[in-house]
């Protein structure tokens, strides 16, 4: 059905707001495809039925006002009618109700990093309660970037130096992809990360320990498994790998026990509270041949986040 | 039967001369310093396509890494880097140094003043000029992107090209910038060679419409270049005094830059695209045996585009954080944009009406340009839709609409203009075969390549991405195939083009049976285009019996 429909072209629906501008969309591909087979089938026909035929003399046709007039005129008319179309469906997009829950965004290259209203904060990891609205207050810390959530249909860019928003109720539960959509340099293609629509209580829930998810983890005892979601989702991955590597930061295989030397030229033994110390304060103790560019996720990790990296850590011999 | 399209091998009284502009004064240096139109026509036509084939080279090796999720070519892997400096090159190198010179370059400046029935434009020495400033200009902006690895993408979007690590962008700006005062020049020739050259008995409404759409162009490229040449000020002066214009670092905005950028790039789409328009006003009612239906209206429609060209601007800049209102009004202006480009297909679809339609090469190729240009220009629509472009500015979606303008309507067009004009240009005929064969393969390679991108870019696939969902692999797949077809059909051109070039001079002067002045003189034309003056007596694609024809559109 959907090939026939042409739904076929658009992603999954997530909000009410899909749904008014898919309508919208339905609509002028419609128009298209009745125009564009006519126009194709209107020259391919007149190139078959008026083939050469040596002698044929063709009528001075030079013009005819009435058809210019008709063909100037309706078109003009059919475009005045799916500007407004459009722009009753911007309306919507435009003007965020009063009551939205606001999360602030900031881009930067290149992750997302999320904040809710009660401070908690998340990076490329978003979380919104079902039905009810949202509206985003981004800015940029470096370039330009772009909040695209494909199934919401909504998207704006993020700038440095100001402010932007949008807005949406999401209306269905589950994950959704979100993507940076305007280009921002080498991992432009990298920054974005999944939007959890839950239920009010859920979102509670995650505000408050991290979510359902996180005590599926907990029931079955798995911390590796819980910090190897973390080193993917909180960014950790853009800078360390877990193969024995070395990237923007220290590999992590083998770390856990191993003997560290520092910049300063003192050495330790890297042990649990090394590890724990060198996220939440990066810059203490700087490890011999690295910048000191980790940002601190002081307030970005949770107490059992912290603990499910630290035995991911160890997990990697 | 095989259709006779001309009366006889030659035109009046003159068989081929002896002497034609290509064999007389042969030396490198006559050719370097000739200040012959026609010359210089296919010096640009070498330049041009020399381009072509490097911009088409990265967009065959684009495709083939966003093939796989492997990212590799012929299975050297490619960094995301590396693919950000390719996609980069392929853009800048197809927008300033293929599209926009190649039609007003190199066919107008071979046909334009024979069409007028001039010696030559009104400022030889300045059209051979502005041939030099363009070699300037393209050798300045491809050594600054290759060698200053800039990977902003042709837009240029500061503040990320205005960061430290984009040194180039500043000489790269200053190639478009040279490369745009090319296209003033060729502009301003244009200008007063429709000016004050036309053959005696010609009227502006007697002009061919080929005239009238470059004469469009022309205006649009005297009056928006000098726009990029401000921009490139301001980025100079906000580099070197730290004065905030578009870095927000200084205070400036960003979004000023989107402003200044596409109010001279969106007036470029139309440098771009009434050119083939004006070549398919000349195929058509040439191969329909049947003069122009609305001839008039055609040539306004020419004039109107170009004007509601300076006004659309903001409709690149939805998302961008220009004002709602600013939103609103660019929405409405850009709708205007249909009404004369849909004007115009009418017409040509009534002139093949009860034409006597010889399905030659060249009309092949128009065929094919009205069917890619419906394309493009509805899903056009969709663009200018306010709330449907939310959704999908920024996706392949509108990679591939610019794509089906750009290339499947102007390289259309240009390709269906080349083989009409070979003969003239070359004395030779081509291959029928050869040519309708490789139309058929680009037509095919064509829609293999970009329909899936629409798929793709509605359904959610950013542009300019490195890496994709897993979900659009198959459409990726799919579409690198279809370029490798697309790719076959350009090689295709070059064979049957060049292959006719190893015969003696065989083409007639009138191959086509066509009905403006470049037809009148010899095939290739003497060094001083006519014999003698030509008078014009009857309008462009009068094909009424020799007694009826006249003049007066
Ligand atoms: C922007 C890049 C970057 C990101 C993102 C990043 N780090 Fe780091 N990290 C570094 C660098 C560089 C060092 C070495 C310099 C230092 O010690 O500050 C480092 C050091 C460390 C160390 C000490 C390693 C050693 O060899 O002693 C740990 C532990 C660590 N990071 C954990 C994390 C965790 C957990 C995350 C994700 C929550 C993370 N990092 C994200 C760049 C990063
Ligand atoms: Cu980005």
């Amino acid at each position: 059905m959907n090939w026939l429909t042409g739904r076929f072209m658009l992603p999954p629906q997530g909000s009410a707001f899909a749904d008014q501008v898919d309508t919208t969309f339905l609509g002028i591909y419609w128009l298209s495809v009745v125009l564009f087979w006519g126009i194709t089938l209107t020259t391919l026909y007149f190139a078959w039925r008026y083939q050469y035929k040596a002698g044929r003399v063709t009528p001075h046709q030079t013009h005819n006002t009435t058809l210019e007039i008709l063909w100037s005129v309706i078109p003009l008319l059919i475009c005045v009618g799916l500007f407004f179309w459009g722009l009753n469906g911007y309306m919507k997009y435009a003007v965020a109700p009063g009551d939205a829950m606001e999360i602030s965004v900031t881009g930067k290259q290149w992750l997302w990093e999320f904040t809710y209203p009660d401070g908690s904060k998340t990076i490329n990891d978003m979380h919104v309660p079902v039905n009810k609205p949202v509206r985003l207050v981004m800015t940029s810390e470096d370039v330009l970037h772009d909040f695209f959530v494909p199934d919401m249909r909504v998207k704006m860019d993020v700038i440095p130096g100001r402010y932007t928003q949008v807005w949406f109720t999401p209306t269905v539960l589950g994950a959704h992809t979100f993507t940076c959509a305007e280009y921002c340099g080498k991992d432009h293609s990298g920054m974005k990360g999944i939007m959890t629509v839950e239920k009010q209580e859920d979102f509670d829930k995650f505000l408050a320990t991290g979510g359902t998810e996180w005590e599926t983890y907990r029931d079955s005892g798995d911390w590796a498994g819980w910090g190897k979601l973390q080193y993917e989702r909180k960014g950790c991955n853009s800078c360390h790998s877990v193969d024995g590597t070395s990237s923007k930061g220290p590999t992590w295989k083998g770390l856990f026990g191993k003997t560290e030397t520092l910049g300063t030229g003192t050495t330790l033994v890297v042990d649990d509270a090394y590890l724990q110390e060198s996220m939440l304060q990066p810059n203490a103790k700087v490890v011999k041949g690295f910048e000191p560019i980790m940002p601190t996720f002081q307030g970005l990790l949770r107490n059992h986040e912290i603990k499910g990296l630290v035995a991911y850590i160890q997990s990697l011999k | 039967m095989e259709p006779v399209l001309t009366s006889g091998q030659h035109v009046g009284d003159h068989p081929r001369p002896e002497k034609n502009y290509l064999n007389e004064n042969t030396r490198v240096w006559d050719w370097m310093t000739t200040v012959d139109h026609k010359r210089i026509g296919l010096m640009y036509l070498v330049g041009s396509l020399f381009f072509f084939l490097i911009g088409g080279m990265l967009a065959l090796m684009l495709r083939l890494v966003l093939m796989t999720p492997q990212h590799t070519m012929f299975g050297i892997a490619v960094d995301a880097e590396m693919y950000n400096r390719m996609f980069t090159l392929h853009g800048a190198i197809m927008v300033f140094l293929f599209i926009i010179p190649a039609i007003p370059g190199s066919l107008t400046n071979f046909v334009l003043p024979l069409m007028l029935g001039a010696k030559d434009v009104a400022f030889p020495k300045l059209n051979l000029a502005s041939f030099y400033v363009y070699v300037a200009g393209a050798i300045m902006a491809v050594s600054s992107i290759v060698i200053g690895a800039v990977d902003t993408g042709w837009t240029f979007y500061t503040p990320y090209s205005s960061s430290s690590s984009q040194t180039a962008v500043a000489s790269m700006t200053m190639a478009a910038f040279i490369l745009g005062f090319s296209s003033i020049l060729t502009g301003l020739n244009f200008i007063a060679t429709v000016h004050k050259l036309r053959a005696p008995g010609m009227g502006w409404f007697d002009m061919p419409l080929f005239i009238w759409g470059m004469y469009s162009t022309a205006v649009i490229q005297i009056l928006a270049t000098p726009v990029l040449a401000i921009t490139l000020v301001l980025l100079a002066i906000e580099k070197t005094f730290h004065i905030g214009i578009f870095d927000p670092k200084y205070g400036g905005d960003p979004v000023l830059f989107q402003h200044f950028f596409w109010f001279y790039s969106h007036p470029a789409v139309y440098i771009m695209i009434l050119p083939g328009m004006a070549i398919i006003s000349e195929l058509i009612p040439t191969f329909s045996k049947k003069t122009i239906f609305g001839y008039r209206a055609i040539a306004y429609s020419s004039v109107s585009l170009a004007l509601v060209s300076f006004i659309v601007w903001g409709h690149h800049m939805f998302v961008a954080g220009q004002s709602q209102l600013a939103n609103v009004v660019f929405s409405a202006l850009t709708f205007l944009v249909a009404i004369p480009s849909g004007v115009k297909v009418f017409n040509w679809l009534t002139t093949m009406y009860k034409g006597n339609i010889v399905l030659k090469t060249p009309m092949w190729f128009a065929i094919a340009f009205l069917i890619l240009f419906a394309i493009g220009g509805l899903t056009g629509i969709f663009l200018g839709t306010l709330s449907t472009n939310i959704h999908l500015t920024d996706t392949y979606f509108v990679v591939a609409h610019f794509h089906y303008v750009m290339m499947g309507s102007t390289v259309t067009a240009f390709l269906g203009g080349l083989y009409y004009w070979w003969p003239k240009m070359t004395g030779r005929m081509f291959s029928e075969k050869g040519g309708k064969i490789s139309c058929a393969l680009w037509f095919i390679g064509f829609n293999a390549t970009f329909i899936p991108q629409f798929i793709m870019g509605s359904q959610g696939m950013p542009r300019r991405y490195y890496n994709y969902l897993d979900q659009f692999q198959p459409f990726h797949a799919f579409s690198t195939v279809g370029s490798w077809i697309l790719g076959l059909s350009l090689f295709t051109v070059a064979g049957v083009l060049l292959a006719s070039l190893r015969k003696p001079a065989d083409a007639p002067d009138d191959p086509w049976g066509g009905t403006t002045l470049e037809w009148k003189t010899s095939s290739p034309p003497i060094t001083h285009n006519f014999h003698d003056q030509p008078v014009l007596e009857r309008e462009p694609y009068d094909y009424r019996p020799a007694g009826m024809a006249g003049k007066g559109h």
